[in-house]
């Protein structure tokens, strides 16, 4: 079967009332940016839907895949167009789809619609009539039109849409329509996820990636850097700024407990992140911590490491498993560039036994060795930072 | 200033063999099978190349076998040889310093019922001569020892093996892995009782993707690669012809004025072992060959002075390729007995013709800045 558009589905931005066009608006552009490279489409709104009509030849795999990546698509129906509104004609092109697209269907009901009121049938008459060009072609078929196993859509405006299938979308709203977010962005398998699961309520995504070069090496940051790709498929371009932060994490290694180490790290990070975040616009930061997932992740520590920001802190995989954040990881295929082993700067200089539960009082003690350099150390890392643009593949 | 002191891992090709690559590419890029005058010309190339290696090994042209290079070479010798020496006995005897390209094919072996016994080394990394007369036996087929060993640059006893290996049963097949001698020494596989042996041509400043396996007249081995028939059935598929010639020039060049080329080598690797053994708390564990300096660190991860070094336009390798998970085999290091305290601190400095005295001058004033600051940081 030749598919030449899809008819797009979405619930929640339907429901968002007068903002609906905007939701709209930014469904239709986010479509056009997941096409690119695709093939030629038009892509419009119409009558409360959204159509995508190719222009010329494309790959119907790719296209599928390409839309899943566009948050607020909740269906994506393959439709067949004709331009013969011909009630006959109509009826064995009705009836062939059904032969090949659902061979072995027991039972379908005839949803028609009819816009282009020169067709001498009514709507009703127009699903009756197709209903029996299908009893015909497809062998043993029953109409049902409680619980039809198939729904035959056959719309007739200024052309012929016929329709059945609904390939499940990847649900969300669509992008830009909720501000941005800056996203902590590790080599690890979570923090990916978390920043695709954000992006997936409408917010766009900026990143802060940490290195300390000559401890984390080039291959590391090319490997954020492709995560960064992975997720930009979904999100959109995102500005990754890309921090070194050796000189901070040797004074704190210098200077602070061992096993405080990994805390008033990620304290410093978190500062620097949300330093960014607000020169970029963004109204919070995103993180892909779990709770209890390794000690500076338990809730003390994240209690902890929270007290620095002034911006809420948005941690999506919060309440999840190792497990189910992988299976995210897979889905939006980040996982196979996360588990490459590259030492990333977390790792580096982790103590033995890490304190678990920290105590703020005695943290903030402890960061207080710092007080003679942390103010130079910390605007000579946001002044070095490299910025780029990163865009999807 | 860019220091690459990685020619172990590979080398910048000569401007003549990238010449006559591009010469191959853009006019003659027949099919040597082919049956007019543009396969007569792209067969000549092969030819050239081949006459060339045979020459530079006192060998005979149609001994010479190209391939996709040290890899396949050392696959090709080790399974070829093994399975059509099978009916005379399953006994093969290697080292404990081989690379992972001769490891991994002997492990399919011992999967397909051979046993392997691996030699132990001495403290330089050289293969004991009375552990290989201990082992061999009745049943051996096949002994596969390095010429020069890539971590740390040990080179063995290649006519000693040879001797003891013939005098034992001159029908077992003596291979070697000369992946990293070819270039550096002056190889004569029949004098050193070498029935096979292997050569890539990235590391004498050819292009990569193209060895070739030296195979002495009437050793019994079989093809792994079939096909069209190509290289007497022994090697099928098209012939890698610009590779071909790539690797001819490059072994045509790297033997001209040879003894002087070495010495040049040789010579900034002994300013660069002497100059750097007088940091502190450095140990040396390089071979005899000109190219491979073996330098532990103590108190500084490899992998961090790597990326320091690298930050300073130097590139080296990390030391320990211990990538095996064999229980018999456990990297060079490990095997010549290197203390725990240098395993996982130890680099290698490789050289080629186109390094200099003053890159190895710089490489040491890097080194004495880096690592007191990087000794001040390790993991506690």
């Amino acid at each position: 079967m030749e598919y030449k558009a899809f008819l797009i589905k979405y619930a929640e931005i339907g429901i968002k009332g007068n903002n609906r066009y905007m939701f709209e608006n930014a469904l239709v552009k986010q479509m056009k940016f997941a096409f690119k490279g695709v093939g030629k489409f038009t892509v419009r709104k119409q009558s409360g839907r959204v159509f995508a009509e190719a222009q010329g030849e494309f790959d119907f795999d790719e296209a599928v895949a390409a839309l899943k990546t566009v948050f607020g698509i909740t269906g994506i129906c393959p439709v067949l167009i004709d331009e013969n509104k011909d009630i006959e004609h109509l009826g064995k092109i009705c009836g062939d789809y059904m032969k090949e697209e659902h061979p072995d269907a027991k039972t379908f009901k005839v949803f028609a619609k009819r816009a282009d009121k020169r067709i001498p049938l009514n709507s009703m008459e127009l699903a009756a009539e197709m209903g029996g060009y299908v009893l015909d072609a497809v062998p043993g078929i029953k109409v049902d039109v409680h619980n039809p196993e198939v729904k035959l859509t056959v719309e007739v405006r200024d052309k012929v849409y016929i329709y059945s299938k609904v390939i499940p979308g990847p649900g969300g709203m669509p992008i830009g329509t909720n501000g941005k977010a800056m996203l902590c962005l590790s080599g690890g398998i979570d923090s990916p996820v978390a920043g695709w699961m954000i992006a997936k309520r409408g917010v766009r995504i900026d990143a802060t990636y940490f290195h300390a070069p000559p401890y984390t090496s080039e291959r590391a940051k090319q490997k954020v850097v492709d995560l960064a790709k992975k997720v930009a498929r979904y999100a959109g371009p995102i500005n990754l700024h890309i921090v070194n932060f050796t000189d901070i994490q040797l004074a704190i290694y210098e200077k602070c407990p061992h096993d405080e180490l990994t805390i008033i790290m990620r304290r410093y990070m978190m500062k620097i992140a949300e330093h960014f975040a607000k020169q970029q616009d963004c109204l919070a930061l995103i993180t892909g911590e779990s709770i209890g997932q390794v000690a500076s992740q338990t809730i003390h520590n994240l209690a902890i490491t929270n007290e620095v920001c002034e911006l809420p802190v948005f941690r999506p995989c919060i309440g999840m498993d190792k497990q189910e954040i992988v299976d995210i990881a897979e889905e939006i295929d980040t996982y196979e560039t996360s588990i490459l082993p590259f030492e990333d700067c977390c790792t580096i200089f982790v103590a033995k036994h890490p304190v678990t539960k920290g105590d703020l009082s005695r943290i903030k003690k402890s960061e207080r060795a710092l007080d003679d350099v942390i103010d130079d150390l910390m605007k000579a890392a946001i002044e070095s930072t490299e910025i780029m643009y990163v865009k999807p593949e | 200033m860019e220091c690459y002191f990685d020619n172990g891992a590979t080398t910048k090709v000569f401007p003549e063999v990238k010449d006559i690559m591009v010469e191959v590419m853009e006019v003659e890029y027949g099919n040597p099978s082919s049956m007019h005058m543009k396969g007569f010309y792209a067969e000549k190339y092969v030819k050239d190349a081949t006459n060339i290696i045979a020459k530079s090994l006192k060998a005979n042209p149609k001994e010479i076998v190209f391939t996709s290079g040290g890899t396949e070479s050392n696959n090709m010798a080790l399974i070829g040889s093994a399975m059509a020496n099978k009916r005379r006995g399953e006994h093969i005897i290697s080292s404990r310093i081989e690379h992972a390209s001769v490891y991994n094919p002997l492990f399919y072996l011992e999967d397909q019922g051979f046993e392997v016994t691996y030699l132990p080394v001495d403290e330089h990394g050289v293969v004991s001569l009375d552990a290989l007369k201990e082992a061999l036996r009745d049943d051996t087929i096949l002994v596969s020892i390095m010429y020069v060993n890539n971590e740390i640059g040990a080179l063995q006893p290649i006519e000693e093996i040879g001797k003891i290996v013939k005098a034992k049963n001159p029908q077992i097949v003596f291979h070697v892995d000369a992946i990293q001698g070819y270039g550096k020494y002056q190889i004569n596989p029949k004098k050193a009782g070498i029935d096979l042996m292997s050569v890539s041509g990235h590391k004498i400043h050819g292009p990569k993707g193209i060895g070739f396996l030296y195979i002495k007249d009437k050793t019994k081995i079989n093809p792994l690669i079939l096909g069209g028939g190509q290289q007497k059935n022994m090697r099928s598929g098209t012939e890698n012809v610009p590779g071909i010639a790539g690797l001819g020039k490059a072994a045509e060049l790297i033997y001209k004025n040879h003894g002087e080329k070495m010495a040049y080598i040789k010579a900034l690797k002994d300013s660069f072992i002497e100059q750097v053994l007088t940091i502190e708390d450095v140990k040396n564990n390089s071979g005899v060959a000109p190219h491979i300096a073996s330098i532990s660190f103590k108190g500084v991860r490899s992998e961090v002075l790597l990326h320091a070094l690298e930050e300073r336009g130097i590139y080296v390798s990390s030391g320990s390729a211990c990538s095996s998970n064999h229980p018999a085999i456990s990297g060079t290091l490990q095997a010549i007995g290197l203390g725990k305290e240098y395993l996982d601190s130890t680099l290698r400095f490789s050289f080629s013709i186109y390094n200099t005295k003053e890159q190895v001058d710089y490489t040491i004033e890097a080194l004495k800045e880096l690592l007191p600051m990087l000794r001040r940081f390790t993991r506690r």
